[in-house]
């Protein structure tokens, strides 16, 4: 049994844990404002607000219904546009309607629930965090602008809230119904209950999961390990950080201890999915996909990461590289389950590359990562990681070791290449052709080093 | 004025097809697509999906009372493929079940079994097997060989543009129910309710009166729903009519993506000669129309290839002819542009070419053949009201295309790893259906007692604001207030004989019937008034919801008129009827005057190109557009905007992809990407040109729904502009979308 509070009501369900919460909205409850567009979190149309309490306080944040499983919401406060409407319009509403921000309409409660999910959050809601909320809603009729002009609109008016409590603050404002005050005190009665016992499929975000797989899983029950609290939590242990499994990848972005020793790893984070995906995609969830071009995992290859699996029985870590033993093959057995990653926080310069057709929630053609440690132009230590080049995410290995304890120079790029093309095998396919995604990949590796060391490494150099 | 319909959006309130409140009883279907693109069927098995629990009836060829076809052009189009399947994805069977999920399992354990045919994907192979939908057609001007001699500068080349995915966020659907008089209800989300009600009524055996298509909006349309909403509809209507239950069909996206047709893909080959003074003398081309397994709407979109073959420019000699191949892929359809986009980008990369080679700016080839006033069209049309030369100077003005230049060189000069572009893209449009015939419609205008106003035509509400729009007219001719006015959904039992909300002329066909259904009510109530104030009818008027005699305002108001009306027993219905004066086309000589009038605009698009990565940014997107005198400049805005960027996703983004097998791989939102917030350019203007408009545009407000498609084509070109800059070795191709691969290839070709 289900129990969450959907808008105004508390709902429990008996339905299977893993039928997904787009059709509970939809047609067990009769909420026709949240539309099926995609079934694949690509156009946000089906997108909600996610309450969870963090103490007495509810942190709100927009997902994509397609892609919830029911078993992922309990003791959680859902919103659709419903859950929303009050007499008159709110800031959000009136800020799209006044600005022609809707035409054919079919996408707009999707924005709509996207903007108010920034206005709820503890953001500034400038127009900058606006059009990230907007970053997984797709609209064919506006080309934008005039959504661009509503965030603008809303931007203004919310240079006033009270980021300490936006609720409050919003519902001062007749731009929230009042009842959403109403529902911490609400979800601490419902007890908590631990989904991941359950048995049945494993699941965390299930951002990739029920991509593929919502229809077979409809009617099963799933065991969550989405929000899990031991698997959400990061630890400093002298230079080594354990980061949670379960912990979503715009949690990460909240880490201080990762902004302030790898800022480039949570400017990189923007070109990852959607801010609804980022809410809901965990750090386990992208390792075990084992896409070869998972970018968060890229991302870990080259921080050298190692990961720790757990069973009932025993509990082992590998070098994430070792994970992978072929295309969408690890080692990992049927009882196990990641629990954590492991990175060493060193004085290294990291930089992330990812190249798709859309700059903006897309899969890449082919992603990057590299940490380097130079003292003067001397290279002590180098690791590159590349994805969409070979059936695993992979470290470069060779190009890695070809660069580490050499003086950096144009023309040492330029040999690395040839060891780099030595070890990637890529294939075409619908991301592009074998022969782009070598050049891509080249281009990448230049990218790096002329993005850490412009003084030294200039695109004229290299070609 | 905004969308009248966006309060309801922003609340979730607005209906779509699948938000209709389902009746008691209702079952769902799903569609057995084919899985190979080109096999004779042999044998199909639907013992196990009937074993599935909850699986009422499967539907296939063999269930149809009628006639198992659905073309609407040319009868070449099987409702369900029975003896062969001609395209990956072809309705082969409706599973219909008691509720979606189990009919998709269902639908996945029919087996059937088939032999492989020859499968086409490439027009130019069809064109060799001559595998042709309807025989070839060529427009011609001048002559042709002739002028070849005139020329100083002869250049030749091919081109290539891809297909586009619709990508309306509403999918497919279709919800019908046995009616009580024997008949079916249909709710469609389709452009064409009259095309679904005569193609469901062929199917079955019944007349049209006996089947009801409504439809209250679509979620987006773009042409996708003009033909192809008809097939999913009717199966809803046969399984209603044979199980007597409501019926419910909704794609999901895979599906849809996999079975509906796309814009046509082209390929084509052209030659053009210059004057040394950069005239154009003489414009070959031939081009093949990639049309996909059966006509649809192929035959019409040809011709508008052929129409707006030359674009915006005068050329004295032209010879184009249109191939419409078919292959072995999903019928390709309607796509905002109707074929357009495919002919300019042609006439387009001929002058880039001839740019290239003769190393000048591509502007100054497309300036010294800008359209002028009484120039000929191909097609026998005189040109009048041309205001290209306008928009394509006051462009240049207003923008200072002349200081962009330089400042696009300074940045050029100064970045060693970006580039930018600019590029220029003159556009001219013909407004009317060019199937003549198609160019009527109808108004049903009922004024209710209380004064308020109930408008029905055959205009369909897909988000470009026809609805608003038609209230605005008859809050006009009234002079009411807008809120008196209601759109209701458009309904063949309400409005017979509808053509589709296409070709740009919703508003104009429509309004225009509207018009002259609110003038014979007005005329009627003007009498009233006379009466009723003791003048004649001709001093009566309305103003703000106030009777004026004489031009003074008397006590009378507008509710109390119509109050008046009533009891006097004075109809307070009307419908109106409109055809498109001055328009005929005849095909034999493929001459005529086939369009009420044409619209123009000039947008200038710069672009930066990273040229480490490949990636490119689309800066601006300045325009110049003749609206004439727009009856709505907020929605007008919001169509450029829209129009725009759907243009940008074509030139660079959206890449279609069937592999030799003719199976789609980017079927998926995952791998076909349409742009989103982040693609819009940072720098999006328009500025009206100052017309008066067309007498045959609606008030004078010109059609605005393709037009600006053709703009986005501008960064194709902005971005060879910016590679070139790059890549002194780069020799320009055409062969759009211009992808991220495809840029960093061309940054690095040799």
């Amino acid at each position: 049994m289900v129990t969450f509070i959907l808008n105004n009501t508390t709902v429990s369900t008996d339905k299977p844990s893993g039928s997904t919460l787009l059709d509970f909205i939809r047609t067990e409850m009769g909420l026709k404002g949240t539309k099926a567009g995609c079934r694949e979190g690509d156009c946000g149309a089906c997108t909600v607000l996610l309450g969870t309490l963090e103490g007495n306080k509810m942190i709100y944040k927009n997902i994509v219904a397609c892609l919830t499983p029911i078993g992922n919401i309990h003791r959680c406060h859902i919103v659709t546009i419903e859950g929303i409407n009050g007499e008159n319009l709110t800031i959000v509403q009136k800020a799209v309607v006044e600005n022609a921000a809707t035409q054919c309409g079919f996408c707009t409660p999707g924005f709509v629930m996207s903007l108010t999910s920034d206005c709820l959050s503890e953001n500034k809601s400038d127009s900058d965090t606006l059009i990230n909320a907007v970053s997984g809603n797709i609209c064919r009729c506006t080309g934008y602008k005039s959504i661009e002009r509503a965030a603008s609109e809303i931007a203004a008016a919310m240079r006033e809230k009270d980021q300490k409590d936006p609720v409050r603050w919003l519902v001062s404002q007749n731009s929230l119904p009042g009842y959403f005050l109403t529902i911490p005190e609400r979800l601490m009665n419902i007890p908590e209950k631990d989904f991941s016992t359950a048995g049945g499929r494993l699941v965390a975000g299930g951002t990739d999961l029920y991509v593929r797989e919502a229809d077979a899983l409809a009617e099963k029950e799933i065991a969550s390990l989405y929000r899990k609290e031991e698997l959400t939590k990061t630890e400093l242990k002298e230079n080594s950080l354990t980061i949670g499994t379960s912990l979503t990848i715009n949690e990460l972005k909240q880490s201080e201890i990762i902004s302030e020793s790898y800022p480039g790893i949570i400017s990189s984070l923007e070109s990852v999915a959607s801010e609804p995906v980022r809410n809901m995609a965990t750090i386990g969830g992208n390792i075990v996909n084992a896409s070869p071009i998972a970018d968060f995992t890229i991302i870990l290859l080259a921080l050298n990461a190692d990961v720790t699996i757990s069973s009932h029985e025993t509990e082992r870590t590998i070098a994430l590289k070792n994970l992978y033993k072929g295309y969408k093959k690890l080692d990992l057995k049927e009882n196990e389950y990641l629990r954590s990653v492991r990175i060493n926080i060193e004085p290294s310069l990291f930089s992330f590359e990812k190249i798709s057709k859309r700059k903006h929630l897309d899969i890449a053609s082919v992603n990057s990562a590299m940490t380097i440690i130079t003292n003067g132009k001397f290279i002590e230590q180098c690791t590159i990681s590349a994805g969409g080049v070979s059936p695993v995410p992979l470290t470069l290995v060779m190009t890695s070791a070809f660069l580490t304890g050499k003086t950096l120079c144009p023309d040492l790029i330029v040999s690395a290449v040839t060891v780099m093309e030595e070890e990637i095998s890529p294939i075409s396919d619908i991301r592009g052709s074998a022969g782009y995604k070598r050049l891509l990949l080249r281009q990448l590796l230049f990218a790096h080093f002329i993005k850490l060391f412009p003084d030294v490494i200039k695109l004229e150099d290299l070609i | 004025m905004n969308n009248m319909e966006s309060a309801n959006h922003v609340r979730g309130r607005s209906v779509y097809l699948d938000d209709i409140p389902v009746l008691h009883n209702t079952l769902y279907g799903a569609v057995l697509g084919s899985k190979a693109a080109h096999a004779k069927i042999t044998g199909v098995h639907l013992e196990d999906a009937m074993a599935v629990k909850g699986v009422e009836r499967i539907f296939t060829s063999a269930d149809i009372p009628g006639q198992n076809e659905i073309g609407g052009i040319i009868a070449d189009e099987p409702l369900f493929a029975s003896d062969e399947t001609h395209y990956y994805g072809q309705p082969i069977a409706l599973v219909v079940a008691r509720d979606e999920l189990t009919a998709r399992r269902a639908a996945g354990l029919i087996k059937i079994i088939s032999e492989p045919l020859e499968i086409i994907t490439d027009p130019r192979i069809a064109r060799e097997r001559e595998e042709f939908l309807i025989p070839p057609r060529t427009f011609r001007l001048g002559e042709i060989e002739e002028a070849w001699d005139q020329c100083e500068y002869i250049f030749e080349g091919s081109v290539d543009s891809g297909a586009q995915e619709h990508l309306y966020i509403e999918t497919q659907g279709a919800y019908a129910y046995p009616a009580d008089n024997g008949g079916i209800k249909i709710h469609s989300s389709t452009q064409g309710p009259t095309a679904v009600q005569r193609i469901t009524a062929q199917v079955l055996g019944m007349t049209m009166n006996q089947i009801e298509v409504d439809v209250a909006r679509l979620g987006g349309g773009f042409g996708g729903k003009e033909d192809q909403a008809t097939g999913f509809a009717v199966m809803t209507a046969l399984a209603a009519y044979h199980l007597h239950r409501p019926v419910k069909l909704v794609l999901p996206r895979h599906d849809d993506i996999r079975m509906t047709g796309k814009r046509h893909p082209y390929s084509s080959d052209f030659r053009i000669g210059l004057s040394k003074d950069y005239r154009i003398i003489a414009f070959k081309a031939t081009m093949y129309q990639n049309g996909g397994a059966s006509a649809d709407l192929s035959p019409a979109i040809m011709e508008r290839t052929l129409f707006h073959s030359t674009n915006a420019y005068f050329i004295p000699n032209t010879e184009v002819t249109v191939y419409s191949c078919r292959t072995n892929l999903p019928p390709n359809t309607a796509f905002r542009g109707f074929g357009a986009p495919q002919g300019i980008f042609v006439i387009e990369s001929a002058i880039a070419l001839a740019a290239y080679k003769l190393n000048i700016p591509a502007r100054l080839i497309q300036k010294t053949n800008l359209l002028k006033e009484k120039d000929l069209f191909q097609y026998g049309q005189v040109a009048s009201g041309s205001n290209i030369k306008e928009c394509f100077n006051e462009a240049s003005e207003k923008f200072q295309l002349n200081n962009k230049e330089k400042e696009i060189n300074d940045f050029n000069a100064s970045s060693p790893n970006a580039r930018r572009g600019m590029a220029v893209m003159p556009v001219c449009f013909g407004i009317s259906f060019t199937n003549t015939t198609m160019n009527q419609a109808r108004a049903l205008v009922h004024i209710y007692q209380d004064g308020s106003i109930g408008i029905s035509t055959g205009a369909i509400e897909m988000g470009q604001g026809v609805n608003t729009k038609l209230a605005q007219i008859a809050a006009a001719v009234f002079s009411v207030n807008i809120n008196r006015v209601k759109l209701e959904t458009t309904n063949t039992s309400r409005v017979a004989n509808t053509s589709p909300t296409a070709a740009s002329s919703g508003t104009d066909l429509n309004g225009n019937a509207l018009i002259i259904a609110c003038n014979a009510l007005s005329a009627r109530l003007k009498k009233v008034a006379s009466a009723i104030t003791g003048c004649n009818a001709e001093d009566i008027s309305f103003h703000n919801e106030i009777i004026f005699k004489e031009s003074t305002p008397t006590e009378l108001t507008w509710q109390e008129l119509i109050k008046e009306a009533f009891l006097k027993r004075v109809s307070l219905s009307e419908i109106g009827h409109y055809t498109t004066p001055k328009i005929f086309f005849d095909k034999t000589s493929e001459k005529g005057n086939p369009f009420a009038y044409h619209v123009y605009g000039t947008a200038i698009i710069t672009v930066t190109v990273d040229c480490i990565r490949g990636t490119y940014d689309i800066d601006e997107v300045l325009i110049v557009h003749d609206f004439g005198n727009s009856l709505n400049p907020v929605i007008d805005k919001g169509q450029i905007e829209g129009g725009v960027l759907q243009g940008l996703g074509w030139s660079t983004m959206e890449e279609i992809v069937f592999n030799s097998e003719g199976r789609l791989l980017s079927d998926t939102l995952s791998t076909y990407k349409v742009p989103d917030i982040y693609s819009a350019p940072s720098r999006l203007e328009c500025i009206p040109l100052e017309t008066t408009g067309p007498e045959l545009a609606v008030m004078k407000s010109k059609a605005v729904g393709e037009p600006p498609f053709m703009y986005g084509i501008g960064a194709y070109f902005a971005i060879q502009n910016a590679i070139k800059a790059f890549n002194p070795g780069y020799t320009p191709d055409f062969n759009l979308p211009m992808t991220p691969e495809k840029v960093l290839r061309n940054l690095y070709s040799k």
